[in-house]
């Protein structure tokens, strides 16, 4: 009987260096260990041994058994550790397909420097205004210092509704109906869509949009539209850059300037696109004029203003080094997917 | 204003480099827009004395020429010009010289003679007979006796080409500055200099004006002031070089002597002036009255104008002779056998001449600068320098004496002297005397602590006014910033917050921002065969468009949309996904504003299942603002829309929007052979309908049941229709219901499809049992069955 144990040790250890399979392990298994296996069959004989040799048997039964274990056990690792490198190396991908994009939608670039210039405003402690594109002459014109038969009415071809309605030319109509609305302190930029009777080119084009600021509450100086302008350039271009102050006139700003901004490509050195002079024209401003506080039921005794405007096309143009407006409003996919 | 730099010289020098000058210019409000060198683009052509002239051996029309160019060679040129003689001085282009236009010139032959140069034209140094009256233009210029003779001088000194123009821009509030004398103040003070001026005082003459002249006004409020001057034995004959030479540079064109010396001094003194011919004066009276309605005058350009009450016409007791400040009548010029002339210095309301040349069409230099409403002050200067050339040019006989019509003389404004108002408004801190230097330097003086503005600046009216001329002259860049202060609410309102949530959940689905125009073509509307009634053809139409394109403000932004999907199919963008918050203008009466809405537009091309991908967007859309109760529900009623393939989409019952497959008949009006998609959505409706306020749901506790559910209905019946039916019959237990299949063809009836759910039951309470779970679906099966509906095993 021992003789025989033996051999079934030999024979399974024997044996199951040889398995290649699951399903040969198993086999195996069964045929040592199962129920009608081997060693099922010796052990059925323990009956007739004596009550002396019987434990000594038992126990070499069951390290024969326990032997034969281990070892399925170490074949089955081995086996799973087999079956998985071959699935890996089966399932190997090109990892150098293209991915799948779940593609988001582009925001147009109006809208991208627009939401910057806003963020900025937000940050300085400026609400967000609006007012009517279809305007009346009076807040467009009449109450900006601007009466009928002005020269200042020729810079802006203007699209009439009626006599005494039109499409705004600027956004400078929000600081009066704000100002109609709201008792200082005011801090608005008032940023949308201005009409002018241009005639569609690379530079011109009937419809743009303008951003209005303003600021009025008591002590408010020139000093203080400068600072504000700066902070806001600086924001928008980078902490080097500087801005200019140039005289200008707007009727309903005085003092009135036109605000260059050092040129972001070179730095002020000179380029093509500052066309060698180093600055960049991109507002204009002023202290709001007396009469137009005064127009807009705000005493300019008590308090004062500042008010300034940029072109959203022409900062936008120069962010991304677009050169004609046209783009803009044709929304061809291969110019906003570049954005 | 193009300023020459000679006759800026008349009046003020500076010691700077030109580039300098114009910077400092710049920053003290006259900006300069370019500098210009009058004959920069010559090189290299200078003064040669022709000393023969012989006809070219080898042709019968060209000449060869032995040419003087200064030291004591001379150089032959072969020329094939017929004016040129021997002793004549002419411009030669040497070899390698530039002529107008960038032309290089070299030496060659020229059949088989050689050629040192070229004999030039005045068009050729950028030049025309009217710079040099006694020339040809199709010929050599041959120097008269106002250039200098000297060969081998540059010919832009001989001739007087030499001057540098300033381009300044102007801003309407400053008239004053349209002339020299309003630059050389500009300069003078921004140099920190005083400007002395001597100012012209009216010369003699012979007899008295007022035997000739008669002026009256009869409307003072359009007229202020008229002034009339006579010269007898007029010679009208070209101007000397220097007066031309500064027209030139100032781009005018010289006539006459008459009328250079009318532009001369506009140019100047910046007061348009006007010389007629006294025999066009009826009774010699002169006035400036309004026109009768209808009153008919042919000004000079030859056209017939009528005329209203509104307007101003200089008459005489007969007929209008002119329309005041805007243009002469048709015989109003100098002719060429003109010997007396009535000069004219005149002050109008600037409104009035403003709407007057409107109203007729006709800008006129004149009329520009006289709307921006001029000097009446300056009329009397204007004239006295006029009455100076005339003598200096020996024109005429001067009449002595002016007819000066000036009824209510315009006084000084006067404004209170506040310098630390002034220093408070700018941000700065400057004391009395430097203030009181920087108004005196623009010709302010201050007396009495009043401010005494001059009148040619009748822009200043305020305490504002006068700090812009202090802080200009101080230099803006001097005025320290400051950094706002206060507490301050930088926020967005609800309602752009809620637009930036939905546009950048559109970006999140992947469409596509877009700006379209807010006007179109009212042809827009008919291209989305909106019908004849339909209210949005009730739009708000533009007076004066541009062309059709900026004709009607849109009712609606479906075309907009439609142009743009259109235009990226035609330039071969295969797919797009797009969208817009877009303004749609609905008129509400003339005296009301129109209401203007906010749209998302939502438009797409080029993708499988088109409705769905849209609908899909528009539900993420709706999750993401919170709104639940929503339903789309199938709409054949709008035409622009595939009458099939379309739906309205309603909140809580209202209708908020439409989405659909665009009919292809619209599609066929934009020349598309591809199926558009586009939802409307009301921003507005959408923002009542939001529910941002999102509570937490603690997760259920018992374990669900899934179950599906396949069934055989009728092709037509609407997947809507199946769940209401089962989500009824099935109760609150079922927590959801999925379509996951649907299916038409193979081993179903032709008019039949099948569908399959698959629902999830789970309850609140407890874990449901299989027994529970079936009759549940028991419920379902037998409520499809009542409606026909059967099971699919």
């Amino acid at each position: 009987m021992r003789d025989q144990l033996e051999k079934i040790r030999n024979d399974a250890i024997e044996l199951l260096k040889s398995v290649g399979t699951q399903a040969e392990l198993e086999t195996a298994r069964i045929k040592f260990l199962g129920k009608k296996g081997e060693l099922t069959a010796v052990l059925k004989q323990m009956g007739r041994l004596s009550p002396e040799e019987r434990p000594v048997m038992g126990q070499i039964a069951n390290e024969v058994r326990g032997e034969i274990e281990e070892v399925i056990l170490q074949a089955t690792q081995k086996l799973k550790q087999a079956e998985l490198t071959e699935r890996m190396s089966s399932e190997a991908i090109d990892v150098t397909l293209p991915g799948i994009r779940p593609h988001l939608g582009h925001k147009h670039p109006l809208s991208i420097v627009l939401d910057e210039v806003k963020e900025i405003f937000l940050g300085m402690g400026f609400q967000i205004a609006t007012g009517p594109e279809v305007e009346w002459d009076y807040y467009n014109f009449e109450a900006l210092n601007i009466p009928e038969n002005h020269p200042a009415r020729d810079t802006q071809d203007t699209f009439y509704i009626t006599d005494k309605m039109l499409l705004r030319t600027q956004t400078s109509p929000v600081q009066i109906r704000v100002m109609e609305k709201q008792s200082p302190p005011i801090r608005i930029i008032a940023p949308g869509r201005v009409f002018r009777s241009d005639a569609v080119d690379a530079t011109h084009s009937p419809l743009f949009h303008q951003i209005e600021g303003l600021v009025v509450d008591k002590g408010i100086t020139m000093g203080h539209l400068k600072g504000c302008l700066d902070a806001f350039a600086k924001r928008l271009y980078g902490e080097n850059t500087k801005i200019r102050l140039r005289p200008h006139h707007f009727p309903f700003t005085e003092p009135s300037c036109e605000i260059d901004v050092s040129c972001f490509r070179c730095s002020g050195a000179g380029c093509p696109m500052c066309k060698n002079e180093g600055w960049i024209e991109i507002l204009g401003g002023g202290m709001v004029h007396p009469k137009v506080l005064k127009t807009g039921g705000i005493d300019p005794e008590v308090y004062s203003g500042f008010a300034f405007g940029v072109g959203l096309e022409r900062i936008v143009m120069f962010r991304f080094n677009i050169d004609d407006l046209r783009l803009f409003y044709e929304n061809d996919l291969r110019f906003l997917s570049q954005f | 204003m193009k300023l020459s730099k000679k006759w800026l010289k008349d009046y003020y020098d500076y010691s700077v480099s030109d580039k300098e000058f114009a910077d400092n210019m710049t920053m003290t409000g006259s900006k300069v827009e370019g500098i210009e060198i009058e004959g920069a683009m010559l090189s290299n052509i200078v003064v040669g004395q022709v000393i023969t002239v012989e006809p070219h051996s080898n042709s019968d029309h060209l000449f060869v020429c032995s040419v003087n160019v200064g030291g004591n060679k001379n150089i032959q040129i072969v020329t094939g010009a017929q004016n040129v003689c021997a002793g004549d001085f002419v411009p030669v282009a040497l070899d390698n010289s530039t002529i107008h236009g960038g032309k290089t010139i070299k030496k060659g032959e020229i059949r088989g003679v050689e050629s040192n140069g070229m004999l030039c034209s005045l068009a050729e140094l950028g030049l025309t007979v009217m710079d040099f009256p006694y020339s040809i233009s199709d010929g050599i210029f041959i120097l008269g006796e106002d250039c200098v003779k000297t060969p081998g001088m540059d010919i832009r000194e001989s001739i007087g080409l030499d001057d540098t123009v300033f381009e300044f821009e102007i801003t309407s509030n400053r008239p004053d500055c349209l002339s020299v004398i309003g630059l050389a103040r500009e300069a003078s003070a921004s140099f920190g200099d005083l400007l002395q001026i001597d100012e012209p005082v009216t010369p003699s003459g012979k007899g008295n004006i007022n035997n000739l002249l008669e002026v009256s006004i009869s409307d003072s409020g359009k007229c202020y002031r008229y002034i009339g001057a006579v010269v007898e034995n007029v010679k009208v004959e070209p101007s000397p070089r220097w007066l031309r030479e500064r027209l030139r540079a100032s781009g005018v064109r010289p006539i006459n002597n008459i009328v250079d010396i009318t532009n001369y001094v506009m140019l100047e003194y910046g007061q348009p002036m006007h010389a007629f011919d006294i025999n066009l004066v009826e009774n010699r009276k002169i006035i400036v009255r309004t026109a009768a309605q209808g009153e008919k005058i042919v000004t000079l350009d030859g056209i017939e104008r009528s005329l209203t009450p509104d307007m101003l016409v200089i008459a005489d007791s007969n007929k209008p002779i002119a329309i005041a400040g805007v243009m002469g009548g048709e015989f109003s010029g100098i002719l060429e056998n003109t010997t007396t002339v009535v000069f004219e210095s005149a002050s109008f309301n600037g409104a009035n001449v403003r709407s007057t040349a409107k109203k007729l069409g006709m800008r006129t230099e004149s009329s520009s600068r006289f709307e921006k409403q001029l000097d009446p002050n300056a009329c009397i200067k204007a004239m006295n320098r006029a009455l100076e050339l005339v003598k200096v040019l020996g024109a005429g006989e001067i009449i002595t004496g002016l007819a000066d019509c000036y009824p209510l003389p315009k006084t000084c404004t006067e404004i209170p002297f506040n310098t630390d108002w002034i220093n408070e408004f700018i941000g700065i801190n400057l004391s009395y005397s430097q203030q009181e230097n920087y108004l005196n330097l623009l010709g302010f003086s201050v007396e009495n602590g009043n401010v005494i503005v001059p009148t040619f600046r009748q822009d200043i009216e305020h305490l504002a006014d006068l700090s812009e001329e202090i802080a200009r002259l101080y230099g803006y860049e001097n005025i320290p910033n400051r950094e706002l202060t206060g507490i301050a609410d930088g926020r967005l309102t609800q309602m752009q917050s809620f637009e930036v949530l939905v546009s950048d959940t559109l970006l999140s689905c992947g469409y596509t921002e877009v700006q379209t125009y807010s006007f179109y073509s009212p042809k827009c509307l008919d291209k989305i065969l909106l019908p004849e009634d339909s209210e949005l053809r009730n739009y708000v139409k533009i007076l004066n468009p541009l062309g059709e394109d900026t004709g009607i403000m849109r009712t609606t932004a479906l075309p907009s949309m439609l142009e743009v999907l259109a235009y990226n199919f035609k330039h071969k963008n295969t797919a797009a996904k797009l969208f817009e918050i877009a303004t749609e203008y609905h008129p509400v009466s003339e005296e009301e504003l129109p209401d203007e809405n906010p749209k998302l537009i939502i438009g797409a091309y080029g993708h499988e299942n088109g409705y769905l991908m849209l609908k899909g967007c528009i539900e993420e859309l709706f999750d993401v603002l919170g709104i639940i109760n929503f339903s789309f529900s199938a709409d054949n009623s709008n035409i622009s829309y595939h009458p099939s393939r379309c739906a309205l989409i309603s909140v809580d019952g209202d209708n908020v929007g439409l989405i659909g497959e665009i009919n292809p008949l619209v599609s066929d009006n934009y020349e598309v052979n591809t199926r558009f998609y586009v939802a409307e959505l009301d921003m507005e409706l959408l923002f009542k309908a939001k529910n941002l306020l999102k509570l937490y749901t603690p997760m259920p506790k018992f374990p669900p049941v899934d179950r599906d559910l396949s069934l055989l209905c009728d092709k037509n019946t609407p997947v809507q229709k199946l769940k209401e039916l089962i989500s009824e019959a099935v109760g609150e237990l079922m927590e959801s219901i999925e379509l996951f299949d649907i299916y038409e063809g193979k081993q179903i009836p032709a008019d039949k499809k099948s569908v399959a759910f698959s629902l999830r039951l789970r309850s609140a309470q407890k874990t449901l049992t299989d027994e529970e779970a079936d009759a549940l679906m028991n419920n379902a099966i037998k409520t499809l069955s009542s409606h026909g509906i059967t099971i699919r095993t």
